[in-house]
C-alpha cells in the first residue's frame, strides 16, 4: 500500500520544487536587496565583541585559574616538551649546539634504514632520494619541522588510538558510543577547531599539535576496530574452543590477524596527521605549511610551489613507507647489521661534523631553479593562454557562481530561509524542515547571514561540479577494469596530499578569486566523490548488467537504467561526501580569495579583534555543514526507500 | 556403557527474553514462528535430548537455520545455552567456570570449522600446534606433537607454508590436525566439508572415517548434506526448526523414518545400499523352501542381491540360530528396483 502511495506521489514532487523556485526568482525581483543581514569586513556584532571579551577573559586568566593552571596548561607543557624534544633531535638547534643533535646526513640514513627494514630496497632507495631532495630545495629545516610536529601529533594519536581501536573492536558498546564521536571528529572542517583551540592551548606548537591529533587519530581509531572486528568468526571460535583465554586470543589470533589492516590505519594517520600539520600552519605551526601559506599571502607562485612540492615529497615517502610495511617480509642478517652500522656513523658524522649537521644548501640547490621555473611557467600560462584559463573562469564565474549568489545572498534572509525550509520537507518531511529552520536560526545569530549565502552559493557550485565529474570518471571507472588501474593511483595521490598543495597551481592559472577557492575545493572534493561513485558502479551485480546487455541495451541505456540507478545508493553517499570535503575547503578558499566565511577564519586567525568574528564564522560553517549534511541522508533516505519499495 | 555426552532438555534462545522463555513452559510450548511473533526471541535449540556414546561418530543433520550449529556450539559453550543440562563424562559442563571451562576445552574435546578457522599469519605447523602453545606445551614437545598430526592428516612436506598457499581440501585437514593435536575425547566437526569441491569432499569423508578407525575417538559431526551423514554417521540425529525429528541409525531411518519430514528426507536415498535384511524380510510362507543359504539381518540389501537372486529359493534371515524371516528375489527386487 505505501508502495502505491509513494509512487503516486513522485510525480508531484519536481512540480512543487519548480514551484517554489519560480516563486523565488519572481519575489527576488521585487525584494531585491531588502532585509540581506550584510556585514562589512571590519563590523562586528555584539555576539563577536562579547567572544572576544571571553577571549580575553581567558588570556588574562590562563596563569591563574585552576582549570587552566593544573590541566590545559598542563596538556600543553607536556605536548610542547614533547614536539620541542623532537625538533631538538632532528630540526632546531638545540642543547647549546648550533645545528640539531642529528644532522641531515644522520636523519636521511635513518629514514633509509628504517625503510629498507619495514618496506625493501626499494622503497629505501626513495625514501635517501627523497629525503636528499629536501635538502636541495633548500627546506631542510622547514621539513624537519613539519616532518616532527607529524611524528610527534601520529606518536600521542596511535599511542591512543589503537588501544581504543582494540578496545572498539572488542566491545559493542563501545564501538556504538565511539562512532558517532569519530564521525563528528572526521567531518568537522578542520580550520574550525583550529580557533577553540588557540583559546584553550595558546597559538603554538600544542595547539598545533593537538588539531592534528583530532584529525588524525580518527581513522587509526576506526581502522584498528575494523581491523579486530573482521578477523573471521571461525577463527576466534577455534581460538576459545581450544581454550585460549580472552587475552591469548587478543594477543595471538586478534592482533596478528589484523596487523595488516591496522598498519593501514597507521599510514592513514601518518597522512592526515601531515595534511593537518601544513593547514596549522595557520596557528604558528612551524615547517613547510607556514613556508607555502606566506608565500600565498604575497601571491608568490615560485615559493610556494617549492615549499608545496617539498610537502608532496614528504608526502610520498611516508606513505610508500607505511604502505609497503603491510607486507610480509624477512631482511637478511648481513643488510640489517650493515645497514644498522652504516646508519650509525652517519648519525655519528652528522652529530660531529657541520658538513654533515647543516645541508650544505650554499654548494648544491635546486630550490631557487624550482622557483625560478615555477614563476616562469606561471608567467607564460597566463600571458599566453589566457583564452583558456580566463575563458573558463569567466564562464563559470558568470554563468554559474554570479547568479546563484545572487540568487542567495540578495534576497532577503526570511525568503531564502522559507525556501530553504519549504524544500526541505519535500526532501525528508517534518524533521528534515525542523532541523534546516534551526540551523538557518543558528546562521543569523552568528551575525554572518550574507556571508554564509555567499560561501553557500560557492559550496553548491563546486558540489554540482564534484558530482559530475564524480558520475563521469566513476563511471568510466567502474566499467573499465583499465581506467580504474590507471585513475586509481592519481586520486590516491590527490587525497593523500596535503589541502595547501591544491591551491599553489591554481593560484597560479586562475590568481585569486572565488572561481580558484571552487577549484580547488572541486579537486580536493572529486577523488572521494569519484572513488565512491566508481565502487558503486563496480558493485552492481554481473548479472543485472548481463541481462541488460542481451535484452539489447546500448552501452549508454545500460549505464543510464541499469548501473547508476542500481548505484544509487553510492551517488547519494557521493553527494554528502562530496559536500562535506567542499565545506572543509572553505577556509583554504578563503586564503585565495573566495571571501565570505573562508576570510572571516583566516582573518580571526591574523587580527586580534576579528578573533570573535573569526570564530563564529567558524561556527557557521559548522552549522551549514550539518544542515547541507542532513539534508543530503534524507535525500538519500527517502531516494533509496522509494525505488527499493 | 556410560555415555560420553549426555543432553537433557537443552534449549538456547536468542533474544532480548530468553531466559523468560526458557522458563515458561507455555511459550517454550510454542512454534518457532509463534514464539517469534509474541516475544521477538529466537528458539534456536528447543529441547533436546541425546546421548553420545564412547567412540561412536554421532552425526547431527539438518537444513541451515535448524538449529544444528548452534546445538554443537552449545555442547563446548562457545554459545552459551539456555537452559538444560550437558554432561560431558560425568560433569555437567553448563556448571563449570571459566577456568574449567577452559581446561575441558584444552583437554577435553575440539572443534573442526567450516571456514576452517586458520590464523593466516602462522605456518601449517604453527597452526597446528596453537592449542598446544595455549597450554603451554614447551616449543620442542610442540613441534613433535604437531609432525605426528601432521603425518596423521597425511599434510608432510607442508609444515613450512601459509595456509594461503594450501587448498581448501588441505587446509581443513590443517584444521583437523589442529583438532587432534590436543589429544581430545571428543572431537566436534561443525559442516567441515561443506566449503570444499565434491570430490574433495569424499576424499576428507574417507579421511575422517579413516581416522576414526585408527585413533577410536568420539566424534559429533554436523552436516546438512544426507548422503554424508549416512556414510559417516553411526548413529543420526535429525533437527529441524531446533527440535530433535529422529534419532537412528541410517537404516532406521530409512526403514521407518518418523515422521513425513524424514520419509521425504530419504525418499531418494538408494535404499538398497542402507537398508538391511531385517527391514525387508516377511514372515516364511507355507509354500516357501526353507533350505536356502542363511544371512545375517544386519546384511545390508546391495551385498544380499547375489546370494538371494543365484540362490533361486528364499534366502533365510538368521540371528543365533533363530529364523527371523526370509527374503525372496520380490522383496530385493523390490528394493533395487527402488520402488517402496
Amino acid at each position: 500500500m505505501v508502495a502505491v502511495a509513494a509512487s503516486r506521489q513522485i510525480p508531484r514532487k519536481p512540480l512543487l520544487v519548480g514551484g517554489i523556485v519560480l516563486a523565488w526568482l519572481v519575489l527576488w525581483l521585487v525584494l531585491r536587496d531588502v532585509g540581506t543581514l550584510p556585514l562589512d569586513a571590519s563590523q562586528l556584532t555584539p555576539l563577536h565583541r562579547w567572544i572576544n571579551e571571553v577571549n580575553d577573559a581567558v588570556g588574562a586568566s590562563r596563569n591563574t585559574n585552576p582549570v587552566f593552571l593544573y590541566f590545559f596548561n598542563e596538556i600543553r607543557l607536556v605536548i610542547d616538551e614533547f614536539v620541542t624534544l623532537i625538533q631538538a633531535l632532528i630540526a632546531q638547534p638545540s642543547f647549546g649546539r648550533p645545528v640539531p643533535v642529528i644532522g641531515w646526513l644522520g636523519v636521511v640514513a635513518i629514514a633509509g634504514f628504517v625503510s629498507l627494514v619495514v618496506a625493501g630496497w626499494r622503497v629505501a632507495l626513495l625514501a635517501l632520494a627523497g629525503f636528499t631532495f629536501l635538502g636541495l630545495q633548500g627546506l631542510w629545516q622547514e621539513s624537519m619541522d613539519t616532518l616532527s610536529l607529524t611524528l610527534a601529533a601520529v606518536a600521542i594519536a596511535l599511542l591512543f588510538g589503537v588501544p581504543l581501536g582494540i578496545w572498539a573492536g572488542l566491545s559493542d558498546r563501545v564501538h556504538r558510543v565511539l562512532t558517532p564521536v569519530l564521525d563528528f571528529m572526521q567531518t568537522m572542517p578542520t580550520f574550525v577547531y583550529l580557533a577553540p583551540l588557540t583559546l584553550f592551548f595558546l597559538i603554538g606548537p600544542a595547539s598545533a599539535t593537538i588539531a592534528t591529533l583530532i584529525y588524525a587519530a580518527p581513522p587509526a581509531i576506526r581502522i584498528t576496530a575494523h581491523a579486530i572486528r573482521s578477523v573471521p568468526r571461525d577463527t576466534v571460535e577455534a581460538s576459545e574452543s581450544l581454550g585460549a583465554t580472552g587475552k591469548q586470543t587478543l594477543v595471538k589470533v586478534l592482533l596478528p590477524s589484523s596487523r595488516k589492516t591496522i598498519v593501514l590505519g597507521v599510514n592513514q594517520t601518518i597522512m592526515a596527521a601531515l595534511s593537518m600539520v601544513t593547514i596549522a600552519a595557520l596557528i604558528d605551526a612551524p615547517g613547510l605549511g607556514k613556508t607555502v601559506v606566506k608565500a600565498l599571502q604575497t601571491l608568490d607562485v615560485g615559493t610556494a610551489f617549492n615549499a608545496g612540492l617539498a610537502i608532496v615529497v614528504l608526502a610520498i615517502v611516508l606513505d610508500r613507507v607505511t604502505t609497503a610495511a603491510t607486507e610480509r617480509r624477512s631482511l637478511p642478517r648481513w643488510a640489517l647489521f650493515g645497514g644498522l652500522g652504516v646508519t650509525g656513523v652517519a648519525v655519528y658524522l652528522s652529530h660531529t661534523y657541520l658538513w654533515a649537521a647543516e645541508f650544505p644548501s650554499d654548494e648544491v640547490e635546486v630550490g631557487s631553479s624550482i622557483r625560478q621555473g615555477a614563476t616562469a611557467a606561471t608567467e607564460w600560462v597566463q600571458d599566453s593562454l589566457p583564452v583558456i584559463t580566463g575563458g573558463v573562469k569567466d564562464f563559470v564565474t558568470w554563468a554559474l557562481i554570479n547568479p546563484l549568489q545572487a540568487l542567495l545572498a540578495e534576497s532577503p534572509w526570511f525568503l531564502v530561509a522559507l525556501v530553504v525550509v519549504a524544500l526541505s520537507f519535500l526532501v525528508g518531511g517534518v524533521r528534515s524542515a525542523v532541523v534546516s529552520a534551526v540551523c538557518l536560526g543558528l546562521l543569523i545569530a552568528t551575525g554572518l547571514w550574507q556571508d554564509a549565502m555567499v560561501t553557500l552559493a560557492s559550496t553548491l557550485v563546486a558540489t554540482v561540479i564534484v558530482m559530475l565529474v564524480g558520475i563521469v570518471v566513476g563511471t568510466w571507472m567502474g566499467r573499465s577494469t583499465r581506467a580504474d588501474r590507471v585513475i586509481r593511483p592519481i586520486l590516491d595521490a590527490g587525497q593523500v596530499m596535503p589541502a595547501f598543495v591544491y591551491l599553489v597551481p591554481f593560484l597560479a592559472l586562475f590568481s585569486a578569486s572565488r572561481f580558484t577557492a571552487i577549484v580547488a575545493a572541486v579537486v580536493f572534493a572529486a577523488p572521494v566523490a569519484t572513488k565512491i561513485i566508481a565502487d558503486g558502479v563496480r558493485s552492481v551485480p554481473p548479472a543485472s548488467v548481463e541481462a541488460s546487455t542481451a535484452l539489447g541495451a546500448s552501452t549508454w541505456q545500460t549505464i543510464v537504467k541499469v548501473q547508476l540507478p542500481m548505484a544509487r545508493g553510492a551517488l547519494t553517499l557521493a553527494a554528502n561526501q562530496g559536500l562535506i570535503y567542499v565545506l572543509s575547503m572553505v577556509v583554504v578558499g578563503g586564503l585565495v580569495g573566495a571571501g565570505a566565511l573562508g576570510y572571516d577564519v583566516v582573518a580571526g586567525f591574523s587580527q586580534g579583534q576579528l578573533y570573535g568574528k573569526g570564530l563564529a564564522a567558524g561556527a557557521a560553517i559548522v552549522v551549514l555543514g550539518v544542515m547541507l549534511d542532513r539534508l543530503t541522508q534524507a535525500a538519500a533516505r527517502r531516494w533509496t526507500n522509494q525505488e527499493v519499495r | 556403557m556410560d555415555p560420553v555426552i549426555s543432553v537433557r532438555d537443552l534449549w538456547k534462545v536468542f533474544g532480548p527474553k530468553a531466559s523468560q522463555v526458557a522458563a515458561s513452559d507455555e511459550l517454550k510450548a510454542l512454534s518457532r514462528q509463534e514464539l517469534m511473533d509474541r516475544t521477538g526471541a529466537v528458539a534456536a535449540v528447543r529441547g533436546v535430548d541425546f546421548e553420545v556414546a564412547p567412540g561412536e561418530m554421532f552425526v547431527v543433520m539438518g537444513l541451515s537455520g535448524s538449529g544444528k550449529s548452534t546445538l554443537v556450539r552449545c555442547l563446548t559453550r562457545l554459545v552459551e545455552p539456555t537452559s538444560g543440562t550437558v554432561v560431558f563424562e560425568g560433569e555437567n559442563i553448563l556448571a563449570a567456570d571459566a577456568k574449567r571451562l577452559r581446561d575441558l576445552r584444552r583437554n577435553k574435546f575440539s572443534m573442526v570449522f567450516q571456514h576452517f578457522g586458520l590464523l593466516p599469519h602462522r605456518t601449517v605447523a604453527d597452526n597446528v600446534g596453537y592449542g598446544l602453545e595455549i597450554r603451554g606445551v614447551p616449543r620442542a614437545k610442540r613441534a613433535e606433537r604437531s609432525q605426528e598430526v601432521i603425518d596423521l592428516v597425511g599434510l608432510s612436506g607442508y609444515e613450512k607454508s601459509y595456509p594461503d598457499q594450501l587448498s581448501g581440501g588441505m587446509q581443513q585437514r590443517v584444521g583437523l590436525a589442529r583438532a587432534l593435536a590436543g589429544d581430545p575425547d571428543v572431537l566436534f566437526f561443525d559442516e567441515p566439508f561443506s566449503a570444499l569441491d565434491p570430490l574433495i569432499r569424499r576424499d576428507m569423508q574417507s579421511e575422517v572415517i579413516r581416522l576414526h578407525r585408527e585413533v577410536g575417538k568420539t566424534m559429533v559431526f554436523i552436516t546438512h548434506d544426507l548422503s554424508e551423514a549416512l556414510k559417516l554417521g553411526d548413529r543420526i540425529l535429525i533437527m529441524r526448526d531446533g527440535q530433535v525429528v529422529q534419532v537412528g541409525t541410517g537404516d532406521e531411518l530409512v526403514g521407518a523414518p518418523a515422521d513425513d519430514y524424514v520419509r521425504d528426507f530419504v525418499k531418494d536415498v538408494p535404499r538398497a545400499n542402507v537398508l538391511t535384511l531385517k527391514w525387508i524380510m516377511r514372515p516364511p510362507r507355507e509354500d516357501d523352501v526353507l533350505d536356502g543359504p542363511e544371512l545375517a539381518p544386519e546384511t545390508v540389501v546391495r551385498e544380499a542381491v547375489r546370494s538371494v537372486l543365484g540362490a533361486g529359493k528364499p534366502v533365510k534371515v538368521v540371528r543365533d540360530g533363530e529364523l527371523l524371516g526370509v527374503v525372496a528375489d520380490e522383496e530385493i527386487l523390490e528394493v533395487v528396483a527402488g520402488e517402496a
